[in-house]
């Protein structure tokens, strides 16, 4: 189902990758944590292209992390950027017209090019996952505990009762009360958050060792949000799994990352520790994206306030990428003359102790 | 740093709304019921949504009125029977002193030019088969403005030009235009009757954050410049605090707590205010995991069967004796000098309301 491999000229970009000499190397940004090797999943220069009519749409452009156990690596980006599309391609859940390249290591077995066979044993067992929207995650036939108890027959070979009385543990594991009961209920029956509940039960089902939240919280609301966000984290600590946190939500990462990783047309623009990414955001996207954002409890009142930053513009046709870099169109500051020609390379940032950036501009002395 | 193409800085006539100001939107004992009907064949309706449930509300003329609550509280369906897209079941609204509730059709129509709406998903709000400008000149036929085709066309652009679309694009279809764009359009759209009061529902919840800040940068501009009025109803407190003047947070069909947005958010009186607030991440890291975080317990009860008494009891952190038995009514607790702060809580004295008629007039 996938294509893999090809050669050089095949690749995205023309030009060459955006981060030849950046991550992959261990001493290379990429790790939720440092210590590479102590990795569960390892992402190393995955590309990923989709066949369209009008060419082939480079929707990944090379991008590398590592997610260690118990840590939490958030990708952030706007709609379009790959943030979904790069994790979801290394699981084989892309369809066929879909080309992956570079390499994904899971417990150091190699995910890129696997048989579906393979990859299957890996989804649910090894990798669990969290989607945006319970309701059409879950199959509204059937009831909970059924889907439940699948998942738990699909990794292990455990008797119908057994595996029953193991669902209804799960659903106490996540909150859900009087669990033993709600096994009997249909997903129409349960409230968005009871169903983002059950879905993480589902996960968890296989003993997962990486939990990928894909955007689990945008469709709920804010206080059932909280109770998800506090949920994950009290499992991620008796369980010691690594989360990645695929969001747009820059307020919900700078709550839960350990490491944070800023896409932006198929690249990663900027990544390094939450601290230091919030604190001196140094690429002109995320300053953009950070300054777009209207904050809560800023004491002045809106008449008081200045406009939010913008990005005008959009962001480019994945089937003809810019030469240079992708932000360049868009770019307030357009630091240097490379900008137009040349991708800028992932290279550490001055003064940064885990802190990458992919931009020609240092907003030192600016 | 990045492109301030929107607004310019506040000035001393942009102050907002104070107390005494006039109000062009008030709404009173407004009650919104929705019939539940029975799945089986002559049963007919076996209760009731209560959408809207008593609620009291006034909109300042100039001011944006944040509206936020959680899915399911009622918001929007308020925002509709404000400009009574949606028949109250009990109550009246009062649009600049004329009691719409009452209004026959013909003067309702007259009235409504001067009311508009902007629609959360603009691709689902717009004519995928009408040209933009066919689909921003519709109010202009309806209303009988800029009569001729000439003035009409010259109308559309002017519009266009205001809320930053390029004329030219007049004869691009909806799916032409980015999320963004789109949602441009329909406040175009909403602007052509020259309206003085607008219900924004959700304007910005299906854009991306960069698009976001361009679309609510861009009704700060438009509100400044035409001398709009808004109801601002959305489920994200940040993009309120951005906007609003005063903010009505809503739980279960009822206003728990209305005032100044600024001292709302900075000193909220009511516990599901303090909750609401409290779970609003902020994107800087430090802060973010520091602050005091509200975890409400369950879940939001079902509209068609209140708890007795108040109705946020049932899920919150300072229920005491009173809660189950009286129903609290808005009480002044503070604010600031210019704008009063209401909330619904027995923790500032215990109040209660006469329990609702049965919704059966009108």
């Amino acid at each position: 189902m996938m294509a893999v491999g090809g050669p050089a000229a095949d690749r995205p970009g023309g030009a060459g990758p955006g981060s030849a000499d950046g991550p992959g190397g261990g001493a290379g940004p990429g790790g939720a944590d440092g210590a590479a090797g102590s990795a569960v999943l390892a992402v190393r220069d995955l590309r990923v292209a989709f066949r369209t009519r009008r060419g082939l749409a480079h929707v990944v452009n090379g991008i590398s992390y590592d997610v260690p156990p118990g840590r939490t690596l958030a990708i952030v980006g706007e709609s379009g950027s790959g943030k979904s599309v790069g994790i979801l391609a290394l699981l084989g859940l892309l369809p066929a017209t879909t080309q992956v390249w570079g390499s994904a290591t899971f417990d150091g077995a190699e995910l890129v090019g696997r048989s579906e066979d393979k990859l299957r044993q890996v989804r649910g067992a090894g990798i669990g996952m969290v989607f945006q929207d319970p309701m059409t995650s879950l199959n509204p036939v059937l009831t909970v505990g059924r889907q439940v108890v699948e998942a738990i027959r699909a990794h292990q070979s455990v008797p119908k009762a057994a595996a029953r009385s193991r669902a209804a543990e799960l659903l106490a594991e996540v909150g859900i009360p009087d669990p033993a009961s709600r096994l009997d209920a249909y997903p129409h029956e349960l409230s968005g958050g009871m169903r983002q509940r059950v879905m993480i039960a589902v996960a968890l089902a296989g003993e997962p060792r990486v939990l990928i939240a894909d955007e689990a919280t945008t469709a709920l609301d804010v206080t059932v949000q909280a109770q998800i966000l506090e949920l994950i984290r009290r499992l991620q600590d008796e369980r010691g799994m690594g989360v990645v946190w695929i969001t747009h939500d820059l307020g919900v990462v700078a709550g839960i990352a350990d490491h944070v990783l800023v896409m932006y047309a198929g690249r990663t623009v900027e990544e390094g520790s939450a601290a230091e990414m919030f604190g001196a955001p140094v690429h002109p996207y995320t300053r953009g994206l950070l300054g777009a954002m209207p904050v809560v409890d800023d004491p002045r009142t809106a008449r008081e306030r200045d406009p939010l930053l913008t990005i005008p513009g959009l962001p480019p046709d994945p089937v003809a990428l810019p030469a240079g870099c992708a932000f360049f169109p868009r770019c307030p500051i357009r630091a240097d003359e490379r900008c137009a020609h040349e991708v800028p390379p992932l290279t550490p940032v001055a003064g940064g102790r885990r802190h990458w950036a992919a931009t020609f501009y240092s907003p030192e002395g600016a | 740093m990045m492109g301030d193409d929107e607004t310019t800085g506040p000035t001393a006539a942009d102050r907002p709304a104070t107390m005494g100001a006039d109000v062009l939107v008030a709404a009173s004992g407004l009650r919104v019921y929705f019939p539940i009907r029975s799945g089986t064949p002559l049963r007919g309706v076996v209760g009731h949504v209560r959408a809207v449930d008593g609620v009291d509300l006034e909109v300042r003329r100039g001011e944006t009125l944040g509206l936020v609550g959680e899915s399911g509280c009622g918001k929007s369906t308020l925002g509709n029977a404000l400009l009574r897209l949606v028949e109250p079941t009990a109550g009246r609204v009062e649009f600049d002193g004329t009691d719409v509730t009452s209004l026959p059709a013909s003067e309702l129509r007259s009235l409504r030019r001067r009311m508009a709406m902007i629609f959360q998903d603009p691709y689902a709000s717009l004519d995928p088969r009408r040209t933009v400008g066919d689909c921003i000149g519709e109010p202009l036929a309806i209303h009988r403005l800029h009569r001729g085709r000439a003035r009409r066309a010259a109308r559309v652009g002017e519009l266009m030009e205001i809320v930053g679309l390029n004329p030219d694009h007049r004869g691009r279809y909806p799916h032409e235009f980015s999320g963004g764009q789109r949602q441009r359009v329909g406040i175009a759209r909403a602007l052509a009757g020259e309206p003085d009061f607008i219900v924004c529902d959700e304007p910005i919840a299906s854009l991306d954050v960069s698009v976001q800040a361009t679309v609510l940068n861009l009704l700060v501009r438009l509100q400044r410049e035409l001398g709009l009025t808004y109801l601002f109803v959305s489920h994200d407190l940040a993009a309120v605090r951005q906007i609003a003047d005063r903010v009505a947070v809503m739980y279960l069909g009822r206003v728990v707590e209305v005032g100044a947005a600024s001292s709302l958010v900075s000193k909220p009186e009511h516990p599901y205010t303090e909750a609401l607030v409290s779970a609003v991440p902020v994107p800087e890291p430090e802060r973010e995991r520091e602050r005091r975080r509200i975890v409400l317990a369950g879940d939001i009860p079902s509209p068609a069967a209140p708890p007795s008494g108040c109705r946020f009891r049932t899920r919150c952190p300072k229920v005491f004796e009173p809660c189950p038995d009286h129903d609290p009514v808005l009480q002044a607790v503070g604010g600031s000098a210019s704008v009063e702060q209401f909330a619904a809580c027995h923790l500032h004295g215990v109040t209660t309301t006469p329990p609702p008629s049965s919704p059966s007039s009108r």
